[in-house]
Parts: C-alpha cells; sequence; structure tokens
C-alpha cells in the first residue's frame, strides 16, 4: 500500500467520523426545530420535516402560556445576580490575593470545600429559612442563594488571576500615597478586566440553567424561570404540549446559542484558569 | 501585679481594661457595643439555646424546626459575640504590655488609622461572607444536625416534636436491609456513572479534536462550531428534548429510527439498563464539546517539530499519537479532567431532567438510575424523608471533603508570599 492510498483512507475516514458526529449532535437540535412547526400537539407527531408547517405554537406560546414573563423573570434574575456575584467576588478576591488577615487561610479552606459541595444538598434547608424570613416565592431570596453560591468557586477564579498581576505595581502605588481602595480601583480593577468578564458570563449563565433552586423557592406561575416553566410544560401534561415546549425550547435555544458561540473563547480561558491553578 | 494582668483581668467587662489603659473612647465604645449586644440579643439567645438542646417540650406551642433554626442562628451570634470578647481581652492585654514594657500608647488618631489598615481586608470579605453564612454555611450547619433527628413524614411538626436520636440514623441506613441495598446499589451507580460517563467524555472529546485538527481537513470552522453546538444550547433545555427523543412509544430514536432498522421498541425509560445507555451517552453528548475546544487550543500548541522529528526517526502516525499528542494533552489538561469527574458526581440536572432518576425499582426506595444527589433530592421532596435524606447529605460530604482536603494539601495558592 503506497503512502498516497493510506493517507487517503485515512482522511476518508476521518471526515466519515466527523460526519456522522455532525449528524449525531445535530438530530436533536433539528428535531426540536422541526417539531415546533408540526401542526400536531404531541410527541408522537414530532417530525424533522413538518408536512404543513406552522406558526400555531409560538403564537399559543405567546398568547395562552406565560412564557414572556418566564423569559423577563429569568433575564431579570440572571442580570441582577451578574452584578451582585461580580462586585462581591471582585472584592472578596483581591483581600484574599493581596492582604495577610487573621482568618485568610481557613478561608480559603473554607471556599474549596464549598465549592464542591453542591448548594442544593441543602434545599431543605434554603426553603425554611426563606419562609422564616418571609422571602419564599420572591425573586430577592433566589438572587441571595445564587450569589451566595457563586462567591466560593469564582472567588478562587479571581484570586488566582488578581495573583498573577505583578505587586510591584501596588507598591509603587503605594509608595505615592495611594491609599487601599484607590490601589484596587485605578490598578487592579482596571488590569483584570478580563477575569471579571469570564466571572460576569458564568454568574449569568448558572442561574439560566438552574432548575432545582428556582422550582423550590417558587411557587407562582408568573414568577417561574425558563427552566422551571418549560419542565412543567413538557412532565405535567407529558405528550399533550410537546411541540409548545419544543416552540419555547428553540426560542431559548438560539439567542442564547448565538451569545454562548460569540463569546466561547472567555469560557475557555475561564474554566481552564479555574482548573490549572487552585 | 503588671498592667497587662490587670487590663486583661478587668476586661471580662468590656471596656474596662482599655479604660484603665486610659483609651477611654475606645474603652466606651466597647462597653455600649457589649451592651447593644446583650440588649439586643440575650431574649433570643435564650431561646433559641433553650431550643437547639430540647428541640422544643410542648405541642403545638413549640415547632421543632423552626427552633432548630433559630438555635443554629444563635450559635453563630454567639461565636461572632465570643470573637468579639476575645479580641476585647486580646486588645487590652496588649496595649497593658506596651505600658509595662513604657511605650507610648496609640493616640486616637493613630488607633483610628490602624483600624482601616488593618480592617481594610475585612472590610473587603465582609459582605460576601456575609452572605454566604446565610445562604451556603448556615444551610450545610442545618443539615448536619437534621442528620441526628427523627425529622420525617410522620414525625413533623406542628402535630408533633422532631428529637435528638443520635446517631440512629446512620446507624440504620447500614443495617436495615431496605436503606443498607439502597444505599450499596445508588453508591455503586454513582461511581460507575461518573467514570464511564466522564471517562466517554474526555475521551470522544480528545478524539474529535484530534481528528478535526489534523493538517489535511478542510472547513475547520464550519465543522468546530457545528460540534461545538451542544455546549451552547443550555443544558436542560437538550436534556428536556433528550427525554422526549428517547420515549419509549413515541420518541424519534423508536419510531424513527430504530422502527425502519427492524429493531423493536427499546424501553429507554422504563428498563433500568436501557436509561443508564441512554443518560451516558446524554451526558457524552452533552460533554465533549468543551474537551474538544480545550484539546484543540492544546494541540494548536504542540510545537511542529517535535512532529518533524518524529517523521525523520521514522515513526508512524500512531506512534507519534501515542508517544507526543495523547502525553501533551493529558499533561495540560489533568486538572480540568478531574474537575469534569467531580461535576459528574454530583450530576443532578442530567439524571434528574432526563427520567426523574427512573424508572422505579423493586425493594428499594431509590430509583433504577438515582445517583446519591438525586436520591437525596427524591427523599428530601418525594418521600419526605428529612433526617435520612440529612444523614445521606452528611456521608456525600464526607466523602466530597476529604477529596477536597486531599487535593487541598497538594495547592500553592496557601502560600502567603508578598503578602502585605
Amino acid at each position: 500500500m503506497s503512502i498516497k492510498t493510506a493517507r487517503r483512507i485515512r482522511l476518508t475516514l476521518s471526515y466519515l467520523v466527523l460526519l456522522s458526529a455532525i449528524a449525531i449532535v445535530i438530530y436533536p437540535i433539528l428535531w426540536v426545530i422541526g417539531s415546533s412547526f408540526n401542526p400536531g400537539n404531541t410527541l408522537s407527531s414530532s417530525t424533522i420535516i413538518p408536512e404543513n408547517a406552522t406558526l400555531t405554537h409560538y403564537k399559543k406560546l405567546f398568547a395562552e402560556t406565560d412564557y414572556l414573563i418566564w423569559y423577563w423573570n429569568t433575564l431579570k434574575i440572571c442580570f441582577i445576580t451578574m452584578v451582585l456575584s461580580v462586585i462581591f467576588i471582585g472584592l472578596t478576591a483581591y483581600a484574599f490575593s493581596r492582604y495577610k488577615f487573621v482568618g485568610r487561610k481557613n478561608g480559603l479552606l473554607l471556599f474549596l470545600i464549598l465549592q464542591m459541595i453542591p448548594q442544593f444538598v441543602a434545599i431543605l434547608a434554603i426553603y425554611i429559612l426563606a419562609y422564616q424570613v418571609g422571602l419564599l416565592d420572591t425573586h430577592f431570596a433566589l438572587i441571595l442563594v445564587y450569589v451566595g453560591g457563586l462567591i466560593p468557586m469564582n472567588t478562587y477564579l479571581a484570586k488566582n488571576y488578581y495573583d498573577t498581576i505583578p505587586k510591584e505595581l501596588d507598591e509603587s502605588a503605594r509608595i505615592d500615597g495611594a491609599g487601599h481602595f484607590r490601589i484596587f480601583w485605578q490598578i487592579i480593577l482596571p488590569l483584570s478586566k478580563p477575569i471579571l468578564a469570564v466571572i460576569a458570563l458564568f454568574s449569568f449563565i448558572s442561574p439560566f440553567a438552574d432548575f432545582i433552586l428556582a422550582s423550590i423557592l417558587i411557587s407562582s406561575d408568573e414568577k417561574m424561570t425558563l427552566a422551571v416553566g418549560l419542565f412543567n410544560m413538557i412532565k405535567n401534561e407529558f405528550g399533550n404540549s410537546f411541540t409548545l415546549f419544543a416552540a419555547g425550547s428553540v426560542l431559548v435555544a438560539i439567542p442564547i446559542g448565538l451569545l454562548f458561540l460569540s463569546l466561547q473563547r472567555y469560557f475557555i480561558s475561564g474554566l481552564t484558569a479555574g482548573g490549572t491553578k487552585g | 501585679m503588671t498592667h497587662r494582668k490587670s487590663a486583661a483581668l478587668l476586661s471580662i467587662i468590656p471596656g474596662m481594661g482599655q479604660f484603665y489603659n486610659k483609651q477611654f473612647v475606645k474603652g466606651f465604645a466597647f462597653l455600649i457595643l457589649a451592651a447593644c449586644y446583650f440588649i439586643a440579643f440575650l431574649d433570643f439567645l435564650n431561646i433559641g439555646l433553650w431550643g437547639i438542646v430540647t428541640l422544643g417540650t410542648e405541642v403545638p406551642r413549640d415547632h421543632s424546626i423552626f427552633l432548630l433554626v433559630n438555635g443554629v442562628i444563635s450559635i453563630l451570634v454567639v461565636a461572632i459575640g465570643l470573637g468579639f470578647y476575645s479580641f476585647n481581652i486580646y486588645d487590652a492585654y496588649q496595649n497593658g504590655k506596651k505600658r509595662d514594657q513604657g511605650l507610648k500608647l496609640s493616640t486616637l488618631k493613630e488607633q483610628y488609622h490602624n483600624v482601616v489598615d488593618k480592617g481594610f481586608p475585612y472590610l473587603m470579605v465582609g459582605p460576601g461572607f456575609l452572605l454566604l453564612i446565610f445562604v451556603v454555611i448556615f444551610p450545610i450547619i442545618f443539615m448536619l444536625l437534621l442528620a441526628f433527628t427523627n425529622y420525617n413524614l410522620y414525625n413533623s411538626p406542628p402535630a408533633k416534636l422532631v428529637d435528638w436520636v443520635g446517631f440512629k440514623n446512620f446507624i440504620e441506613i447500614f443495617s436495615l436491609d431496605i436503606w443498607r441495598e439502597t444505599f450499596i446499589s445508588v453508591f455503586a451507580w454513582t461511581i460507575i456513572w461518573t467514570f464511564t460517563a466522564t471517562t466517554l467524555q474526555v475521551s470522544v472529546g480528545i478524539f474529535l479534536a484530534v481528528v478535526l485538527n489534523q493538517k489535511e481537513i478542510k472547513f475547520k470552522g464550519v465543522i468546530r462550531t457545528l460540534l461545538i453546538l451542544p455546549w451552547a444550547v443550555p443544558a436542560f433545555v437538550s436534556i428536556l428534548i433528550f427525554s422526549g427523543l428517547f420515549n419509549d412509544t413515541f420518541g424519534a430514536i423508536n419510531q424513527s429510527l430504530l422502527a425502519p432498522l427492524g429493531i423493536d421498541s427499546i424501553p429507554w425509560m422504563t428498563d433500568p439498563f436501557y436509561t443508564k445507555i441512554a443518560l451516558i451517552f446524554i451526558q457524552s453528548w452533552l460533554g465533549f464539546p468543551f474537551i474538544m475546544a480545550m484539546t484543540t487550543g492544546v494541540l494548536q500548541s504542540i510545537p511542529g517539530e517535535l512532529y518533524e522529528a518524529a517523521t525523520v526517526d521514522g515513526a508512524s502516525n500512531w506512534d507519534k499519537f501515542r508517544k507526543i499528542t495523547l502525553p501533551m494533552i493529558l499533561f495540560t489538561t489533568a486538572p480540568i479532567l478531574i474537575t469534569q469527574y467531580t461535576f459528574n458526581f454530583n450530576n443532578f440536572n442530567v439524571i434528574y431532567l432526563f427520567n426523574n432518576g427512573g424508572p422505579a425499582v423493586a425493594d428499594q426506595n431509590a430509583g433504577g438510575t438515582d445517583i446519591l444527589i438525586s436520591w437525596i433530592y427524591n427523599l428530601t421532596m418525594t418521600s419526605a424523608q428529612y433526617s435520612k435524606a440529612a444523614a445521606v447529605t452528611v456521608l456525600l460530604s464526607l466523602i466530597i471533603v476529604s477529596l477536597a482536603l486531599w487535593q487541598f494539601r497538594k495547592t500553592k495558592s496557601f502560600k502567603d508570599e508578598g503578602m502585605i
């Protein structure tokens, strides 16, 4: 067998592998898009290429369900969570990176342990606490829980990044008479924009993807988030409103997918930074 | 008696030691703070600490679970109080010592600067930490305590009181047949799930990255974007879509893919074995794009000379992959691969959203595909076995914490060089 034939076989096999991978990846996505245009309501009538394509389900979604409200709720919760997380995490990580203070080591150890225990193992306690302070069924409680849960892991991420900013910068600023907060604000903050962007991205996406906490803390229909709303749509009356669910999913997946594809570089850099050091 | 001893002794009443050291403003501030603390919290602490010891004595006046919540908060408040109290004694002692050595004490202005200076890191950490205490640490302590009570559906307030039962829940998990068997089978599946699903997603990711990044492959960018789609679509949406695709009777996999090939419907949702296969497939589908994207980065950073040298030495493609590419990938990405395993160990979403941990299995109180974390969820939310769920949570946390501590010993983040 000549080198040329061997190469041709290798390339053919490679393309075959890639094509089948693409087929497997794309099939569920095309199927759900197809289903959302299907005239029927049920799972059994869902096909990739609908015969009499219709927009009924999209219209129904806006007219008869709280879909738009869920969408708005989700975006609102994600946005506020993102802003608060970046503030809390940016400040906490700065102290851990630059100062030696009593409790620093134990604090870091605590964060390391907490980031490994998933927050929702204590859902019962979170529920009871929210009940006792009268915050059950409010977005406020949900946001607080999300922000708290994001702190341990992302503080590490930010701290590791701050650690790479040379300490000489702080020192020369201190000699020039800059105070603690000014050093943070004018030197560290501008230099750490890339990692803060990554943290902002993470803290926007993780409430978006959360199902459990939202399903426990929120009970009224008009306060639900997308994950809970879509889950109820598919599980409560399985089969009967599947195409409606499909339409809902498509409208979630497309904007988030596009946002993600345009920012994926940041995701990779953030996740890599979180794993390699730490 | 030396100044340091008298100052420390006087500080038993907060502020007095500072008065003794002639630091009147500070002493007055301490005294007021202590008084406020007692006025504000005395009643609360009294009931709180009584509540956590007894968990209530009278029905329906006492609600054991609320008493437990208040008790935990009381303990946190007491801890903060004790911290302040020991700082007060420490401060008086230190200043007394300065006087013994004939040093001058800081003036009010210096003290103020000192507080701002030393207090700055606490000011930065404070807000985040306070939030963490209430929404993360408090719930975990509460679950820990709950594991030692008999709180469940039949024994719950306001109708009944909950009691401390020591290690009974843990003993029952290992001594009662149904609990022991369930625990063992759930734990075994958790381990198998973690290893197969993660290893598969990692291998597929690395494999596709290597195939895609061969020099001769065209349309790399397009293919890459298409293959990364499962990562871009929110996971909960994909999992719910899969639960429709895999539906036994109506799902497209049985109807449109397998039926034309003459294969009978496979019971994806009703036979635990097939559900497990489906879950591992779904997780690989969800998880490989990240590994692929990351590996692509590594591949692009391997210097071309390595391969040229290998070619000169007569290495085959397979040799090059085995001796150069794979070691490079594994070496650079090892820490991230580990986090992929811990992630799947606690991967609640895929298990719960796909088939709710089901299908149900005879002779055990967990579904056939429940992993520890989804079992805990079902014990709490569906069967109201709160204290048992808490006990399993404690066991799960012990496993995780020991892993974390083991990893902790190897990290560099804890060295303090160059700190202020």
